[in-house]
């Protein structure tokens, strides 16, 4: 194993050469700004929906409360750049830090309840940070929070997504990674084995607020407002129906997920009053159809080992 | 010298006796057999011993990598103290590979840290490399090469118990607790198992303590026997002296 | 003082709706390990029922509610045919899912149907106000009705799982569903039977809160949806007189706390005991304590 392998290159020049592709067709004006609003919005997605397969799909902790962590980096990174004035690097690092110091202060307490009781108190978690934020009057309450300069462009995006997904595909496939599969799969035999459980569930918790932080700050810094409403319970559901449907598990599964969700969503504002309907059989027919998501836990390869195109799908 | 020593050790469930009154020495480099009939505390009796339950009163005291008493132990400690072990009713990582689920043992011996593995720095290539080819070694004594990328739920049982004993061997144990490793395996199966653990002390250096059922295996392998019965210790010696220990025969028989 | 004993008056009446609904996520719960999300708009369509019945058809409002029950509680069974039975043996997490899709087919399936504007419950029961030891104190009839009809389903509750054979079978089904299969328990028939009692409960409620606050609109039963499963998890899950007793406990503890101030926090209040209760008695206040063999 080496870095510099033909495959690691190839995939270096794939993802420069999107971004350069997509920076030219933004430029020329042939991606327009409804093209890019639904690209931030993918984008944005992905990032959560990787950083919550962390914790729910790959370390198997059941967490209804993902969108509380992108809310806090909504708002860190709101009053950094539009209250204090900070670019938006500054932004974007305190949303992160925030995030994921929220994260261990959860983490902490409640990863001693397992299954069930994890999602519910994860849920009331999520909905006491939006019960605070509507009644904080310096983020402006249910009003929310005005006149966030826009920073979020391509380049943000598109690095931001490009590094959650590198961290945690290397974080899953390092040691620390395997030991919170290993939780998922028998906690009681991966502690026998030493693998400190509860260090490596807050940590996962840790990792995955981290990056639901930077989404939330990306999430700030486009749309110029932000409301506590907007990352209430069902945000965290949106999150977690991505990461289902996409596959609990495989990355790749849930770039897919949010992919194809965010379309289904964005087809559905043709109809307005049955949207949710709409939206509810689709959710109920996937979950009886393909339970096991679109890409199971496997991921989707671009390249093989020695550098070619293979285009498969692979276990590991 | 020795390695394990248990002193007054209870524990009882809700004011039911599991385990009363066990005193013990273990020494070192021993295969030590572990009969009773079902429910006498056998396996209650490990789970004290890898820090899965506490004692009710009385203490553990191991002398291996350190000396250490039961007042510190936590199950995900153990391994670091040298304490290794399986599970009666096999708990592999079932969507995990083979490979994988070997790796987990080896956990505690990887020595890159958080950062290297978030970037994937060199020292991450360096030590999976390492970790892999020491792993791979341990598959091949144990005949499981071919099977690496075999999830372990795809397993047949017998290879599952297999997989398992590598997994705790992985971790570089002094001590290694076996909980009925012969269970569901066939005559064929059992022979070579008694292999296996024989070689694997000389190889690895170890103590062995096994809970078995098995009287063949039992009498075959070990250098001294425990009996436990109704949670207490009923009687300790070598194979001949068990096999022909009154005591022992009406618990196993009833009778009076 | 007075102030004090108004906001315990009102605090029982909120916490009757609270565990009439806790008792039917309580039992689902035991017998199928779902948390059922759609039980809250059980609730509300609980609430239409007993408004159209009252406002279009002039039902007085026993018959209202025993109709209303009766209509939430087949609608319960289909869920459970239609929506949860393919889910049995998938994983929690698309069975959760499940129950949230349902959820929000419900709310805005109505919501397409009634529009989602506000409507206000007919007043049905006599205007009686009784003042409470001699002070400013009062207790309004809907009081009285409320925790009367209340007190009375529990009472039938806990004949039905306790007397009957049903309540029997579903005992058993909820501490063991292949045992109790093996023994001839028609699984299906009682799950059939615990949906049915659940949600007519949840039916119940809706019209109680209606005649109660008045109000009522498409979105009403998310948040009291939730407030009754956090009262059956207080209470411990799965245990019937916990759920009674978290709804009560939880009821009477946000009307304190909106009485001294704290309205606009009582919603996180009750998030926050949630939490507590789970860190220190994980299995709730009345659950037992069950620990993973190894």
């Amino acid at each position: 194993m080496k870095i510099l392998t033909k495959k690691n290159i190839y995939t270096l020049v794939l993802v420069l050469l999107i971004y350069f592709l997509v920076l030219l067709l933004s430029n020329v004006g042939i991606i327009d700004s409804y093209i890019q609003l639904n690209m931030v919005i993918v984008g944005i997605n992905i990032i959560l929906a990787v950083s919550l397969n962390l914790i729910t799909g790959f370390t198997g902790q059941f967490s209804l409360g993902h969108a509380a962590f992108m809310a806090i980096g909504a708002y860190a990174s709101g009053i950094m750049t539009a209250k204090l004035g900070q670019p938006f690097i500054v932004g974007v690092a305190v949303a992160a830090l925030s995030a994921s110091l929220a994260g261990l202060l959860i983490g902490i307490p409640t990863l001693r309840l397992r299954g069930d009781y994890l999602a519910i108190a994860t849920l009331g978690f999520g909905e006491i940070i939006k019960i605070i934020g509507l009644n904080n009057d310096y983020v402006g309450g249910a009003i929310g929070l005005n006149d966030i300069p826009r920073y979020t462009n391509w380049t943000w995006l598109y690095f931001s997504v490009i590094a959650t997904i590198f961290i945690i595909s290397n974080f899953v496939k390092s040691y620390h990674g395997r030991a919170c599969i290993s939780i998922r799969e028998d906690e009681i035999a991966a502690e026998a084995m030493g693998v400190n459980t509860t260090y490596y569930k807050i940590l996962a918790f840790v990792i995955g607020a981290f990056f639901a932080g930077i989404a939330g700050a990306l999430y700030a810094n486009y749309f110029y407002f932000i409301k506590p409403d907007t990352f209430g319970f069902m945000k965290s559901i949106d999150i977690l129906v991505i990461v289902v449907f996409g596959g609990m598990g495989s990355i790749t599964g849930s770039i897919v997920g949010a992919v194809i969700l965010s379309v289904i969503s964005s087809f559905l504002q043709g109809f307005p009053e049955l949207r949710m309907v709409i939206y509810a059989v689709i959710l109920f027919l996937i979950m009886v159809y393909r339970p096991q998501g679109v890409m199971g836990d496997k991921e989707f390869k671009l390249f093989n080992k020695e550098g070619g195109l293979s285009g498969n799908v692979s276990s590991k | 010298m020795e390695m394990l020593v248990v002193n007054n050790l209870y524990k009882s469930f809700g004011g039911v006796k599991a385990v009363s009154n066990i005193n013990m020495k273990i020494e070192e480099g021993q295969i030590v057999g572990l009969i009773g009939p079902n429910g006498a505390g056998k396996t209650t009796f490990f789970n004290l011993l890898t820090g899965i339950y506490s004692p009710s009163s009385g203490d553990i005291v191991y002398k291996l990598n350190q000396e250490i008493s039961s007042i510190n132990f936590r199950p995900s400690r153990m391994v670091k103290y040298g304490v290794a072990r399986t599970f009666q009713n096999i708990r592999l990582f079932k969507e995990m590979t083979v490979l994988e689920n070997v790796l987990i043992g080896y956990h505690n011996n990887f020595k890159y840290n958080l950062f290297t593995s978030l970037f994937r720095l060199p020292g991450y290539y360096k030590h999976e490399d390492e970790a892999y080819d020491e792993v791979v070694e341990l598959l091949k004594t144990f005949n499981l090469y071919d099977k690496k990328d075999v999830l372990a739920k795809n397993l047949p049982y017998g290879e599952q118990r297999k997989v398992e004993i590598a997994r705790a061997l992985a971790s570089k144990p002094k001590l290694l607790l076996l909980d009925e490793p012969a269970a569901g395996m066939n005559p064929q199966e059992t022979r070579e198992l008694t292999e296996l653990i024989q070689w694997i002390r000389e190889e690895f250096d170890l103590t062995v303590i096994l809970i078995e059922h098995d009287m063949s295996l039992v009498m075959d392998l070990c250098d001294d026997i425990i009996v436990f019965n109704y949670g207490t210790l009923l009687a300790r010696g070598t194979p001949e002296e068990i096999q022909n220990n009154p005591e022992v025969i009406k618990a196993y028989l009833g009778g009076e | 003082m007075e102030h004090f004993i108004q906001q315990i008056v009102n605090g029982i009446s909120l916490g009757s709706i609270y565990a009439l609904m806790a008792l039917g996520y309580t039992m689902v719960y035991g017998i199928i390990k779902l948390i059922n999300f759609a039980h809250g708009e059980i609730y509300m369509v609980g609430a239409y029922i007993g408004y159209a019945l009252t406002t279009f058809f002039n039902f007085g409002f026993f018959p209202a509610l025993i109709l209303s029950m009766i209509l939430t509680s087949l609608l319960g069974v289909v869920i459970e045919k239609v929506a949860y039975k393919p889910m049995r043996n998938s994983t929690r997490i698309a069975a959760l899912i499940t129950a949230i899709a349902v959820s929000m087919f419900l709310q805005y399936g109505m919501m397409y149907f009634v529009t989602p504007q506000t409507r206000s419950y007919p007043n049905i029961l006599p205007d009686i106000q009784v003042s409470l030891f001699g002070t400013n104190a009062v207790v309004d009839i809907r009081n009285i009705y409320i925790l009367t009809v209340t007190i009375v389903l529990m009472l039938l509750l806990q004949y039905v799982i306790h007397k009957t054979k049903t309540g029997k079978a579903m005992r058993a089904v909820a501490l063991d569903g292949d045992a109790s299969q093996l023994m001839g328990i028609d699984m299906n028939k009682t799950i059939s039977y615990t949906f049915a009692i659940g949600s007519a409960l949840a039916g119940a409620a809706g019209v109680l809160v209606g005649i109660y606050y008045n109000t009522i609109n498409p979105l009403m039963g998310a948040v009291p949806g939730l407030k009754a499963f956090i009262a059956a998890v207080i209470g411990g899950i799965g245990v019937i007189p916990g759920a009674v007793f978290g709804g009560f406990f939880l009821g009477v503890t946000e009307t304190v706390v909106s009485a001294l101030g704290g309205s606009l926090y009582k919603d996180a209040v009750a998030f926050a005991i949630l939490i507590l209760v789970l860190l220190i008695k994980p299995n709730g206040i009345f659950g037992s304590n069950q620990r993973e063999k190894v």
